[in-house]
């Protein structure tokens, strides 16, 4: 537990990041460390964002599967590290 | 006995109706017909009849002469004598029964009758065939076959009608009496015409025969079966009509609610605790960071090309720097030995410009000219950029008014403190198409420019606050609230939900500082004076041409909080000449955030006499800031403010401005002496940036519109002083000298993105608008960020000598206490040798 709590720490204390979120394989957030309407907000639509690129991936190669996702946006960077069971959300402000 | 011949060739004669097709073709062969009309017999002869009666052929009658006339008196007697054997023996009869003396025999040439020749047996006959042959001579020769042919018809003459049976139709139909016609006389005894008739009632069924009946029967006709029908019968497609109950559902309103599936806190906790989660954020950890660590080294999307292209742009520009004057507005009739105290550009109507004169007296001067003065009005001048010459508009004051403003969310409302303390409100609806109007047409109105130069209409105020309510001394500021807010009776700031900007708040050196509310006050009005008011309204009129806008409030008008400040270290408050407002309000209206509003009020007095309100002699300028509220004195119950959290003395005259920055909401400029500063709120130790002491007064100051890191000073000299931070901080980047005397007002416009106007005000009461050069209007490339970072370096540089103060002020109590120790006898001799070169390296390290 401290060791997680120390990662997202690390993480968190980056230059720019403005949230992290740790997602469960269904879409519900664990733990986050924005507020609640925002995190119900990306949890649900980068959740369905994240299925279809791994189903994407897989399509084309079954062998493949994906393992970083970034989106950039004019106002901020949304990285998402997909695994099996949950996923971690990190959104950043490059250039701030 | 010779056969009559006949001579056909070109003669050819129809003859009789009764005649039998024998015409012949006109070429003259010959027909072997033996067909011919009834009224000539042909015959033939012998020769010795032809010696006998000098009929030889071809001697006595030729073809061209085929005609020869015999006595019937010679053919009897040769029938006589000869008997049987004559010729004429088979006609005997025929020539017996002829009528007259002469018979004709015709030589038959041709034997177209089949003898050669023939004997004509009618009188008419013979007629016909010696004379017509001598007028149908002429015409057969001009004429052809058919023609000869009707020529015939015409002139066939009435046969007898035959009979084909048709009279007896005729017989059937016509009426004639098939008997002769009944007669029958009746009779009556004379003494019987005109006896009274009596008339009696007889039953016909008594006696037989009395009537006669119809009895009605079935009439077979119709009881007919028919057999057979005649229609007509057509084919047609299969048709088949049916039916069928649809279930109409109807539209009906429905929601649904939902919301997101989240855990509950246990859960969460195990999740967290779980083996699973700490290996996943393990292994995930590290492609994060780089990703993040990618971010922060360097923006891959950024592009430099185009960032390098806003600076190039910047060199060719740079040929002029300084500020064009694009026009002056002077008035003589109207500004003459008078000053502008206060400028405003109109917020929506292009090009126009208001202006506040006051004049330019001393106070003793004013004591004692005052009748002088109540001649001449005050007046707020409105200039249009068409029109340089003439103002558009006046509005008369009570006083000099020393600062107005327009109404942010109503352009038509103008607020004016004035000279004695009023509060005075105007409402130019009426005159803002004139305004409008002026702009657009420009050159074409100089001439009725010309004629309305007596008329330029004044706008009296519409309502004023009455004089013993207001302030005791002149109103030298006075701003709207922003529309987004309002504050209570009990001042507390609450939402404005109308977005009208509703409330001003005034200050002057009278130790007040007042917030009005122009709207009617709802709550003192009690049933009375509701009802005296409506009585009161109805003949209300514009008495001189005055909008009704204000009229709940003129002459009654009381404000709504008064507020007056205490000083924070000795009693007595503090006038306050200059205020600046935060605006906190938050840009979504959802009200909710209204109670964490908190109006910090920044205002700045003249630490003078307290009973200053005539007199504006400069001394110290004195800066104040607090986080205003009411409370409520335990003791008495009044409410009052609370004290200020912090003031500063900085500048070495009065502080005359009081502005933010419009890029930096927690940035303000304060001019006032021979420098200026720039405050960062929240930042108590000092004003961030302190400019050096010019060579003369600074007199007003303001930020600029487009660029965060220009503002613009002007100076007593008439200098304006253009201030770009992050050039150079130690001076001036450019200098201008617009006129001769002080400046007294300084106003940036933005018109439009290629024109910015700056509006300056001078002593004299002329206005100068000068145009801003490209490169003070247009921000280099994040000159934003880049002004942000410097205020924070200096925040940083603030924070950092006061630490340094702290230490150095401990270190310095240190040092003390250590003298003073070393005065006393030392116990041991080492140590205070020690101690010596310790306080010795450490006055070294530190100083």
């Amino acid at each position: 537990m401290a060791e997680v709590e120390e990662t997202l720490k690390r993480i968190q204390g980056q230059k720019g990041v403005q949230g992290i979120i740790i997602v469960n394989a269904e879409g519900i957030p664990i733990k986050t460390t924005l507020d609640n309407s925002s995190t119900v907000q990306y949890a649900g639509l980068i959740h369905q964002l994240v299925m279809k690129a791994r189903t994407t991936v897989r399509d084309i190669d079954p062998q493949n599967d994906l393992t970083f996702l970034r989106v950039r946006s004019k106002k901020n960077e949304i990285m998402i590290a997909p695994d099996k069971d949950y996923f971690l959300i990190v959104i950043q402000n490059p250039s701030d | 006995m010779g056969a009559g011949g006949l001579n056909t060739k070109g003669r050819h004669t129809q003859l009789g109706s009764g005649y039998l097709s024998c015409t012949s073709a006109f070429s003259g062969s010959p027909q072997p017909q033996p067909c011919h009309p009834n009224d000539i017999l042909p015959l033939t002869l012998t020769s010795a009849t032809q010696e006998l009666f000098g009929c030889r052929c071809d001697e006595d009658v030729t073809g061209d002469n085929p005609y020869k006339i015999l006595r019937k008196e010679d053919i009897v007697q040769d029938m006589r004598m000869r008997a049987a054997v004559s010729d004429f023996s088979p006609m005997k009869q025929l020539v017996l029964d002829y009528p007259e003396d002469e018979l004709l025999l015709v030589y038959d040439r041709d034997f177209i009758y089949g003898s050669s020749f023939y004997l004509v047996l009618t009188a008419d006959a013979k007629e016909r065939h010696l004379k017509p042959v001598v007028a149908l001579g002429v015409e057969v020769a001009l004429e052809r076959e058919p023609s000869e042919v009707f020529a015939a018809q015409k002139t066939s003459e009435p046969q007898p009608w035959i009979s084909l049976g048709s009279e007896q139709e005729i017989e059937e139909e016509s009426v004639t009496d098939s008997r002769p016609r009944l007669k029958y006389r009746i009779s009556r005894v004379r003494r019987e015409f005109g006896a009274p008739i009596f008339f009696s009632d007889r039953n016909a069924m008594e006696t037989k025969d009395g009537f006669i009946e119809c009895t009605p029967y079935q009439d077979k006709n119709f009881s007919l079966k028919q057999m057979e029908r005649h229609t007509g019968v057509q084919t047609i497609p299969n048709l088949k009509s049916s039916s069928t109950q649809t279930q109409w559902t109807y539209p009906r309103s429905m929601c649904t609610q939902y919301e997101p599936r989240e855990f509950s806190e246990e859960k969460k906790e195990n999740c967290l605790q779980s083996e699973k989660l700490k290996n996943f954020v393990n292994s995930v950890a590290s492609r994060f960071e780089i990703a993040i660590q990618q971010n922060e080294i360097m923006d891959v999307f950024f592009d430099d090309w185009k960032a390098l292209s806003e600076e190039d742009s910047g060199y060719g520009r740079k040929a002029d720097p300084h500020l064009k004057e694009y026009q002056s507005f002077t008035d003589l009739h109207f500004s003459k030995e008078k000053t502008i105290s206060n400028i405003n550009w109109h917020p929506t109507i292009n090009g126009v410009i208001a202006v506040a004169v006051t004049e330019r007296l001393s106070f003793e001067d004013r004591i004692n000219g005052s009748t002088k003065l109540l001649l001449n009005p005050s007046l707020i001048l409105f200039w249009s950029f068409s029109d340089p010459i003439n103002p558009q508009l006046l509005l008369e004051c009570p006083d000099d008014v020393f600062s107005f403003e327009f109404c942010p969310s109503d352009p038509n409302i103008i607020v004016g403190g004035c000279m004695n303390g009023q509060v005075v409100l105007w409402d130019i609806s009426t005159h803002v198409e004139q305004l409008q109007g002026t702009r657009t047409s420009g050159g074409k109105n100089i001439a009725a420019n010309t004629n309305a130069l007596n008329e330029t209409p004044v706008v009296r105020y519409c309502a004023v606050s009455g004089i013993e309510n207001g302030h005791k001394a002149p109103i030298t500021d006075i701003q709207w609230l922003p529309g987004t807010f309002e504050v209570s009776r009990m001042g507390v700031p609450m939402e404005n939900k109308n977005g009208i900007c509703v409330q001003i708040v005034t200050c002057a050196p009278d130790c007040c500082v007042m917030f009005w509310d122009i709207r009617a006050p709802r709550v003192l009005q009690t049933m009375a004076d509701q009802r005296k008011q409506k009585v009161e309204e109805k003949p209300l009129e514009n008495p001189h041409g005055v909008p009704n806008t204000f009229k709940h409030l003129d002459l009654t008008w009381k404000p709504l909080i008064r507020v007056s400040l205490p000083k924070i270290d000795t009693s007595g408050e503090y006038s306050p000449l200059k205020i600046s407002l935060r605006d906190n309000t938050c840009d979504n209206h959802t009200g909710s955030n209204a109670g964490e509003y908190l109006p910090s009020l920044f205002l700045r007095k003249t630490r003078l006499q307290l009973v200053l309100s005539t007199t504006f002699c400069p001394q110290d300028g004195e800066l104040v800031y607090t986080d205003w509220k009411l409370e409520k004195d335990n003791d008495s119950g009044r409410l009052f403010s609370a004290k200020p959290s912090h003031r500063f003395i900085i500048h070495d005259g009065q502080v005359n401005t009081v502005r933010r920055s419009p890029f930096f909401k927690d940035i303000i400029l304060t001019v006032g002496g021979w420098t200026f500063a720039i405050w960062k709120e929240g930042v108590t130790n000092g004003p961030i940036i302190q400019s050096s002491c010019s060579q003369k007064k600074c007199t007003v100051g303001y930020w600029s519109q487009s660029r965060p890191a220009v503002l613009f000073i002007g100076k007593e000299d008439g200098n304006i002083d253009v201030w770009d931070l992050l050039e150079k901080t130690h001076e001036p980047s450019q200098t201008q000298n617009i006129t001769a005397t002080q400046i007294t007002c300084i106003k940036p416009w933005i018109v439009s993105s290629k024109q910015h106007l700056l509006a300056v005000s001078d002593h004299l009461g002329t206005l100068h608008i000068l145009e801003i050069p490209w490169t003070l209007r247009s921000p280099s490339s994040n000159e934003k960020l880049s002004m942000s970072k410097y205020f924070e370096k200096e925040v940083d540089r603030l924070v950092y000598f006061e630490k340094r103060r702290e230490m150095r002020a401990k270190e310095k109590k240190d040092y003390e206490a250590e003298e003073l120790r070393k005065k006393t006898p030392p116990v041991v001799q080492v140590l205070p040798l020690k101690k010596m070169r310790e306080a010795c390296n450490f006055h070294h390290r530190y100083t």
